[in-house]
């Protein structure tokens, strides 16, 4: 059979990292292939090279059999070819209609009762229902991301490229989601999907392709493959056993919320009268699906948003709301959910970052002058205790991949013994190697007689590190368990609102 | 004195005169409503204007035609915003330097050329500037007829521009792509627009608008060009951008409110109110500046703006 697409030794160079090196890739009509790989594999590069938006440095394109050069994404949607990226591109003020207008060709003036009409019926026929009105920002994840889809087959699109689609997905979303990608495999379309999450590679894909510093290093078929088989592949070892939660020791109270409220900024109560207490020595795992106030939650605990009621103590410490300086100086470690927006100068150098708390207080400064080399010599312990992978503590945190964007984070937040760790989503996105070391990260300031707040929408994760585990549902507490006692149909149905 | 404020003549003096005194601010907020909705702030829109309205002067002055002059000023505009573009756009400098840059760099040519021309003789050259045109039947309407309809031409072309620009930018497919690219370039880009050549294109329709708000000054409102006419008139426009939120009609609104205190400060200094003059030139900008912190708190900035844009392709 013919292939749709067909990528030939591709190669990508950056300046200094070969990012694809002679890869080779077979999409086939109706088939979803996966692409797996470590942070920093080179599979978003390789798929920005399918959609023209990086010129090639070697290698050949082929479309239904015919050779072909991109310029620019231009080239590539009237190829058939559409991509959905890992962040979004979608703009935030304007309707869901005007997004999927931007760029079509047409008339001097716009359509927009042709093109609703359009719009209307690909979303009847795929199943994906937004209302054409919407602004952007009104709607949650997973409606953006059915946008991005609609914007896609309004384009005309038969081959999608989802840059990992699920890693800011719920679970039920996740399902969705699938449930539309084998509506699009029935009717003709071909799918190329990235995920770090390796069971729903196995649920979704047929084939799937590995990457491994640059290189191709595997392909399988998804019925003769295994999860430890994927990921021994992807990382080039055995991956360590299952980790050891180990009993935890609990002490004094470290972090303690009493009866916190806040507004979102729509105005709607994101969070309502809740309270818990975290002790020394356990983590702490608050579960829930995303969106029900996790992320004003975080904010308020991180001092960057002043609750409007209810106080925050820090062992035993009443911590004024909305200043961070104050919890930083309590020995507060926050880890926040966006790596890029919050938690990272992206044009500032890996030292830069890793001074970012600490450049005010002795030794880095010393009435008001900064020293350098202290700065240097506090870069350098970071790194090699963190094992971070960075062409030098000079280079801009941007060239760093996922994981070690992570890691720097982690070092400079924990490299200071805190008393407390608040870890929000703080394995989104990350591989499976990454993820077990931050993982293990949690599980040693716990040993350290830290107490850990760990923040996630990943049960899995919840479960794997958790001494008790409370369930977040619309803003408030719907229930605590300890982890030995959990049962996880309960979990499931305590995220979803039900009690009883 | 209070009489002679609440005089029908003063009311229709002090309207026809807030249209005249607008006109330029108008026409440069429109400019530069359209190049920030693409996210370029150009600052260079005071330098911009004063050679606009020096080329435009020297135009009419050799040429004898004023419309010659407008044209003129307009590609003179396009010139240097094609410079700002090259600067901010192209090489990705910063947009507040390459702007800031422009103006001195301008206002130091627009001086230079006009000295190479004219020289510096004792009484400065003039020209015979547009006279005001009266619109049949509806400049008799009584009373208030002739204030709004004895006006120059290039007033009643800006007030035909101020819907035509709102319908460019809010209802053809090119108004599109301008406000995606000045939200959210990126996502212009995946879907095929070019970033890069649509900031330019509105840019120099920008620059043209300055251009020609300049020799406003010089062929109507004046008939001299001197080195201070447009009198910080640019960053007013920068202002009334902010004022109007990015929208042409309520920009205008404001442009129409700076006119209203301009020219009700040039009456109030001739009725001999017993104050030093740079007390009421203050005024309207004094006004400005309220209106700026009291508005620019609910403003939504264009995402994209100050932002060049780039592929994040280094690569060889
Ligand atoms: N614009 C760029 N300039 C320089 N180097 C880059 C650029 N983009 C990516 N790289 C480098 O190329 C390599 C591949 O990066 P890429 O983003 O393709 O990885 P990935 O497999 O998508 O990782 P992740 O799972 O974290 O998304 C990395 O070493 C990265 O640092
Ligand atoms: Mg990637």
């Amino acid at each position: 059979m013919q292939p749709v697409i067909e990528m030939r030794g591709v190669t990508k160079r950056f300046v200094d990292v070969i990012a694809n090196d002679k890869v080779d890739l077979k999409l086939f009509p109706k088939e979803i292939v996966g692409l797996l790989g470590e942070n920093g594999a080179g599979k978003t590069t390789l798929m920005n090279v399918l959609f023209g938006y990086y010129n090639l440095d070697g290698g050949k394109l082929l479309i239904n059999g015919g050779e072909v050069t991109f310029g620019s994404p231009k080239d590539a949607i009237n190829h058939g070819i559409a991509m959905i990226h890992q962040h979004f591109t979608l703009v935030q003020t304007q309707s869901v209609l005007e997004n999927v207008m931007i760029g079509m060709e047409g008339s001097f003036f716009l359509n927009k009762k042709k093109a609703r009409e359009k719009l209307l019926g690909i979303e009847k026929d795929f199943g994906l229902n937004l209302d054409p009105d919407a602004i952007v920002w009104t709607l949650s994840i997973g409606e953006q991301q059915k946008l991005e889809i609609l914007k896609s087959l309004y384009r005309g699109a038969k081959t999608l490229i989802m840059d990992e689609p699920t890693a800011v997905l719920a679970p039920t979303e996740t399902i969705e989601l699938f449930e539309t990608l084998r509506i699009l495999v029935a009717s003709g379309h071909s799918i190329i999907f990235i995920s770090h999450h390796l069971q729903e590679v196995m649920d979704i894909c047929d084939r799937v392709i590995v990457l491994r510093s640059g290189k191709r290093v595997a392909e399988r078929k998804v019925s003769e493959t295994s999860i430890p088989e994927l990921a021994s592949l992807m990382v080039g070892r055995e991956l360590l056993e299952r980790l050891e939660r180990g009993e935890a020791k609990t002490g004094n109270a470290v972090l303690e919320a009493r009866n916190l409220k806040v507004r979102n900024n729509r105005g709607i109560v994101a969070v309502d009268n809740l309270s818990f207490t975290l002790r020394e020595g356990e983590v702490l795992g608050v579960a829930g699906v995303s969106g029900n106030g996790q992320t004003a939650l975080s904010e308020m605990l991180f001092g960057q948003v002043k609750p409007e009621d209810g106080e925050i103590h820090i062992s035993g410490k009443n911590i004024p709301g909305g200043s961070p300086s104050a919890i930083i100086k309590e020995g507060m470690a926050r880890i926040p959910e966006d790596r890029i927006k919050t938690g990272l100068f992206m044009d500032l150098s890996v030292k830069e970052n890793m001074i970012l708390e600490s450049h005010v207080n002795e030794p880095i400064s010393k009435k008001g002058l900064i020293n350098m080399k202290e700065i240097r010599s506090f870069a350098e312990k970071c790194i090699n205790n963190f094992s971070v992978k960075t062409d030098g503590m000079d280079a801009p945190v941007k060239s760093l991949s996922g994981g070690n964007l992570q890691k720097v984070i982690l070092a400079r937040e924990l490299v200071g013994k805190p008393k407390v760790v608040v870890a929000c989503q703080p394995t989104r996105g990350l591989d499976v190697g990454a993820m077990e070391y931050v993982h293990q990260a949690m599980l040693d300031q716990k040993t350290d007689g830290a107490g850990v707040l760990l923040i996630s929408d990943d049960l899995d994760e919840i479960f794997l590190l958790s001494d008790r585990i409370i369930v977040m549902y619309e803003g408030k507490i719907i229930g605590e368990v300890s982890t030995n006692e959990a049962d996880r149909d309960k979990i499931g149905l305590w995220m979803s609102g039900v009690t009883s | 004195m209070m009489s002679e404020i609440f005089s029908v003549a003063f009311i229709t003096g002090i309207i026809a005169a807030t249209l005249r005194m607008s006109t330029p601010i108008i026409l440069a907020t429109l400019g530069e409503i359209i190049t920030e909705r693409s996210g370029v702030l150009n600052l260079g829109i005071e330098g911009t204007m004063l050679f606009g309205a020096a080329i435009g002067f020297l135009t009419t002055l050799s040429t004898g035609s004023l419309w010659l002059g407008v044209l003129a000023a307009a590609l003179a505009g396009i010139a240097l915003s094609l410079i700002m573009a090259i600067l901010s756009v192209y090489l990705g400098l910063s947009q507040h330097v390459s702007g800031l840059g422009i103006t001195i760099f301008a206002s130091g040519l627009a001086m230079f050329i006009y000295r190479l021309v004219v020289g510096s003789p004792t009484v400065p050259p003039i020209i015979d500037p547009f006279s005001p045109i009266a619109i049949p039947l509806l400049s008799r309407i009584p009373i208030l007829g002739g204030s709004f309809f004895t006006q120059y031409s290039l007033t009643y072309i800006t007030w035909l521009l101020i819907p035509a620009v709102s319908i460019f930018l809010f209802k053809t497919r090119a108004g599109l792509r301008v406000r995606t690219i000045g939200q959210n370039p990126f996502a212009a880009d995946t879907v095929g627009v070019n970033v890069n050549l649509t900031r330019t294109l509105c840019l120099a329709a920008g620059g043209a608008f300055f251009g020609v708000a300049g020799a406003f000054l010089t062929l109507a409102h004046q008939n001299m060009f001197l080195i201070d006419v447009i009198g910080g008139r640019g960053w007013i426009a920068i202002a009334m951008t902010i004022f109007g939120n990015w929208n042409p009609v309520m920009g205008a609104v404001g442009g129409l409110i700076f006119g209203f205190l301009d020219a009700l400060q040039l009456r109030l200094q001739t009725l001999g109110v017993d104050l030093p003059f740079h007390i009421f030139l203050m005024i309207p900008y004094l006004i400005t500046i309220f209106a700026l912190i009291s508005v620019s708190r609910k403003a939504s900035v264009p995402a994209g703006l100050l932002k060049p844009y780039r592929r994040e392709d280094k690569g060889g």
